[in-house]
């Protein structure tokens, strides 16, 4: 063995080697120019959205109807809207929003997309029939269409374009697990965890997840773009988040009445999603090269 | 410990027949080997009696009890297998400690920290290496790992599934000087599966010699040398692996 | 048997991009009409010698006092004319025919085929010479393997169709690189055994690369052993049994022999040492 191996091993307990091999991952995402663009983006964004009362310097919803569709100027720096608010306001409030969309819908998607192709990879037969024909019936739809009739469905607002994204997101993730756990099923380690008595939920749990999940952190990074067009989309249509809201795709789909002679009503929050969602597939692209060991040798 | 009794088993996959009632039975304490060429249905025995494959009919008695009788907790407890390809028979993402607490939590076996410092001992790696992961592990030092774990649930029974095949002379020596002292101080029954005749006359009392999913004949270890084999293929085998050893006699 | 030396090779020392230390470092040795085996455990650097020999480490830094293959000077020769001289004069032919013959293809064509790159022939001819080549490494009835896929033959002919494409430019060189390691003992002597005949007819130099100590004491004229990437001692293969070095000798003691005592095998003591620089090779 490597001398350097051995001494990391020794000095590396449970807990810090986790914590290391993180760092390691973010140390490389930020040695690329493209990964790095992505991840500070990200920080950017999350910063914003955290000291949005701070860095805005007017309330996002506060009118002015003296002052609409100013040009953007020192006291309104990205202009105002049609109703006199500051867009620079309601961008960087419009960030919370994101990243709320993008929070809920991880934490709803990643979970069911890897338990569903898990349980389907790992039992296969007629359990695999069944959750991926249900899949396969969420996937024939395109993305935007089946959130719309889901909103259509439960009625406009944020939170339930958030459900309905996340309803048309996991099957994909789904599937990506599935397969994953189709090559891992047959390996011996797998076979001696049976041999030792350990339930399918347990080697699901503790054998496969661990295996599927850098995949499928990748996928869902790479997803997030999607997500935020989505989302963007819903606003613009009207189904997202409601009118008050700093809603980014809601504000293009307002500032468009205006658009040939303000272009700053659009272009701003146009950015603004371009940048965001962007960044999320250069992180992912970065990702998939850091938690790939063949990808890192060549390098 | 317990002697294993293997009964008509049979199993197909697909359309074709691996297994063709195959019948043999092992002494308690005793080593016996299984031969033959590649494909003919080694590991699936194995992977049969120890009920990772379930569509197989016939039967196998460990100590007189079925194994499909067996409470599956019970049955971990009297058997355990090493695999062939200790690369692959280590989660990757799981450390030693991990690997070896595992069968103990499943078990609610106290004591676990002596007990996985015991098993590392028993197989001759440092105590330290419980915080290891396996790819700062050798390929004998991951395989010992894997027959720890195999041993620390106590078992009577252990199926080797050539064990030392993808390791150096020099790492399938130690292995082999390991599980004849395990076997030594534990009084295991191993039935074991080498392509390497040399890896069974050094190990074994009897073997079998396998071919597309029959057995051919069950010989004695002196057999290799007496030439009383009967079955052309246990024949041939013989004669090929002298021949490829000549040099040495 | 040394007349003019096909391969000479002095002081070979390969080191990979991103590697702490070179994976091969000053082996020399001279090949004529013979076979020459290496032998040493996994990760000592055998194929590595092997693959820097045709020219196959595009990322790795090779670098030699003298590299010499006939009239060629692998060290400095051309990319181009390495692809006139590999494949034609010097062959290698890998562990498992699986990974080297192109699934989706008819084992027949790719053995024609691999003749055609190398000799003008029409394809009736080179289909002809592919038969005869099947023909001769053994296989019965060629024609009809001619026409199978990678997939529908065993392990042990898909080596011989490796075999008989390596041989089809009668090269001077061949290196095998554990070409019967995958193969089941029955199998492994018919292979060999068709590998020596065919080297030995046709004046071949051989480099059997192997980690079995009995494949090259039967099959080797000379044996070089290799330790952590340096050679530790040369040999003829007939004189295996009075090797010197403590390397060497564990690994001899250490393989369980039929009808041997059944006394635990002596494990091999590693020597710091043994990576150290010494006058061993030829
Ligand atoms: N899960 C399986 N599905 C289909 N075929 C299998 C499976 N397991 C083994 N086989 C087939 O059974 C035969 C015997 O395999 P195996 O027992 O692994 O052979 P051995 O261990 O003797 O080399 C092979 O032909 C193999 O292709
Ligand atoms: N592509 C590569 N990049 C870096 N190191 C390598 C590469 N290939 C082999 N090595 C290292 O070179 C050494 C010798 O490898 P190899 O020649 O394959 O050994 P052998 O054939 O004797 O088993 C090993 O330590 C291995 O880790
Ligand atoms: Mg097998
Ligand atoms: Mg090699």
């Amino acid at each position: 063995m490597d001398q350097s191996q051995s001494l990391s091993s020794q000095t590396g307990r449970t807990r810090p080697q986790w914590m290391q091999a993180s760092l390691n991952i973010v140390t490389y995402l930020a040695r690329k120019p493209t990964s790095a663009f992505g991840l500070v983006v990200l920080a950017l964004l999350i910063l914003v959205a955290l000291t949005a009362p701070i860095l805005a310097p007017h309330s996002p919803y506060a009118q002015d109807l003296q002052n609409t569709l100013q040009p953007p100027s020192m006291g309104h720096l990205f202009g105002t809207d049609e109703l006199g608010r500051d867009i620079f306001s309601r961008l960087v409030y419009g960030a919370r929003i994101t990243l709320t969309i993008i929070f809920l819908v991880t934490i709803v998607v990643g979970p069911i997309g890897l338990f569903v192709g898990t349980v389907a990879g790992y039992f296969g037969g007629r359990v695999d029939m069944i959750l991926m024909r249900i899949t396969d019936i969420f996937l024939s739809f395109p993305s935007l269409i089946l959130s719309l009739a889901f909103v259509a469905a439960l009625g406009p607002s944020l939170n339930n374009a958030i459900i309905a994204i996340s309803l048309t997101a996991w099957p994909p993730i789904a599937r990506l697990a599935r397969a994953e756990t189709m090559t891992f099923r047959s390996a011996d380690y797998i076979a001696a965890a049976r041999l030792q008595g350990a339930s399918p939920a347990r080697i699901i749990w503790r054998s496969i997840v661990p295996m599927c999940l850098p995949s499928v952190l990748i996928r869902l990074t790479l997803n997030m773009a999607t997500v935020i067009l989505t989302a963007a989309g819903l606003g613009f249509l009207g189904l997202g988040a409601q009118p008050p809201m700093p809603e980014w795709g809601a504000m293009i789909a307002t500032g468009r009445r205006y658009m040939i002679d303000s272009w700053w009503l659009v272009t701003f929050p146009g950015l603004a999603i371009l940048c965001v969602s962007l960044a999320f597939n250069l992180l992912g692209d970065g990702l998939r090269d850091a938690l790939d060991p063949k990808q890192m040798n060549r390098r | 410990m317990k002697p294993v009794v293997i009964q008509d088993m049979t199993i197909r996959f697909g359309g074709t027949t691996v297994l063709n009632d195959v019948s043999l039975s092992v002494a308690s304490g005793e080593c016996f080997g299984l031969v033959g060429e590649s494909g003919s249905g080694k590991s699936t025995i194995l992977r049969c009696a120890s009920m990772l494959y379930k569509g197989w009919t016939g039967d196998v008695l460990i100590g007189g009890q079925s194994v499909r009788s067996m409470d599956p907790m019970e049955r971990c407890r009297v058997l355990q297998m090493v695999f062939q390809d200790p690369y692959g028979s280590l989660h990757p993402r799981h450390s030693v400690r991990t690997v070896l607490a595992e069968p103990l939590r499943i078990h609610g076996i106290g004591e676990q920290e002596a007990r996985m410092r015991q098993a590392l001992i028993d197989v001759g790696l440092p105590v330290e290496f419980l915080d290891r992961y396996p790819h700062q592990l050798s390929g004998g030092q991951r395989q010992r790992v894997a027959i720890a774990r195999a041993l620390i649930l106590e078992p009577d029974v252990l199926f080797l599934d050539e064990p030392t095949s993808a390791l150096d002379v020099s790492v399938q020596a130690e292995i082999l000087n390991l599980l004849q002292r395990l076997r030594d101080e534990k009084g295991f029954t191993y039935l074991m599966v080498s392509h390497d005749l040399a890896v069974i006359d050094h190990m074994c009392d009897r073997f079998a010699v396998m071919k597309t999913g029959d057995i051919v004949e069950v010989l004695p270890r002196d057999a290799i040398l007496d030439g009383t084999a009967k079955a052309p293929y246990a024949q041939e085998l013989i004669g090929a692996s002298l021949t490829y050893e000549q040099a040495a006699m | 048997m040394n007349q003019s030396p096909i391969l000479d090779v002095q002081n070979l020392t390969v080191h990979y991009g991103g590697a702490p230390a070179p994976s091969v470092q000053d082996v020399s040795f001279q090949l004529g009409r013979e076979r020459l085996g290496i032998v040493g455990e996994s990760g000592s650097g055998k194929s590595t010698v092997g693959r820097a020999l045709m020219r196959l480490l595009p990322s790795a830094r090779v670098t030699a006092d003298r590299m010499q293959f006939e009239d060629v000077d692998l060290l400095g020769a051309s990319e181009r004319k390495m692809l006139a001289v590999r494949g034609a004069r010097m062959s290698m032919i890998l562990q498992d025919p699986k990974f080297s013959l192109n699934p989706i293809r008819r084992c027949g064509d790719q053995v024609a085929e691999a003749y055609r790159t190398h000799v003008r022939a029409s394809k009736a001819e080179a289909r002809a010479k592919a038969i005869a080549m099947l023909d001769a490494v053994q296989i019965r009835e060629p024609e009809r393997v001619y026409d199978l896929y990678p997939h529908e033959v065993s392990g042990g002919m898909g080596q011989r169709i490796m075999i008989a494409m390596m041989l089809l430019t009668s090269p001077d060189l061949v290196i095998a690189d554990e070409p019967t390691s995958a193969l089941d003992v029955t199998v492994r002597l018919q292979v060999l055994k068709i590998l020596d005949d065919l080297v030995r007819e046709q004046g071949i130099g051989l480099i059997m690369i192997s980690h079995d100590l009995n494949l090259v004491r039967n099959f080797c004229d000379r044996v070089l052993i290799m330790y952590a990437g340096r050679v530790v001692e040369a040999l003829n293969a007939a004189d295996l049994d009075k090797a010197q070095h403590p390397y060497t000798r564990g690994l001899l003691a250490a393989q369980p022999r039929i009808g041997g005592s059944r006394q635990p095998l002596p494990v091999l003591a590693r020597d710091p040492s043994w990576t150290q620089p010494q006058g061993a090779a030829l």
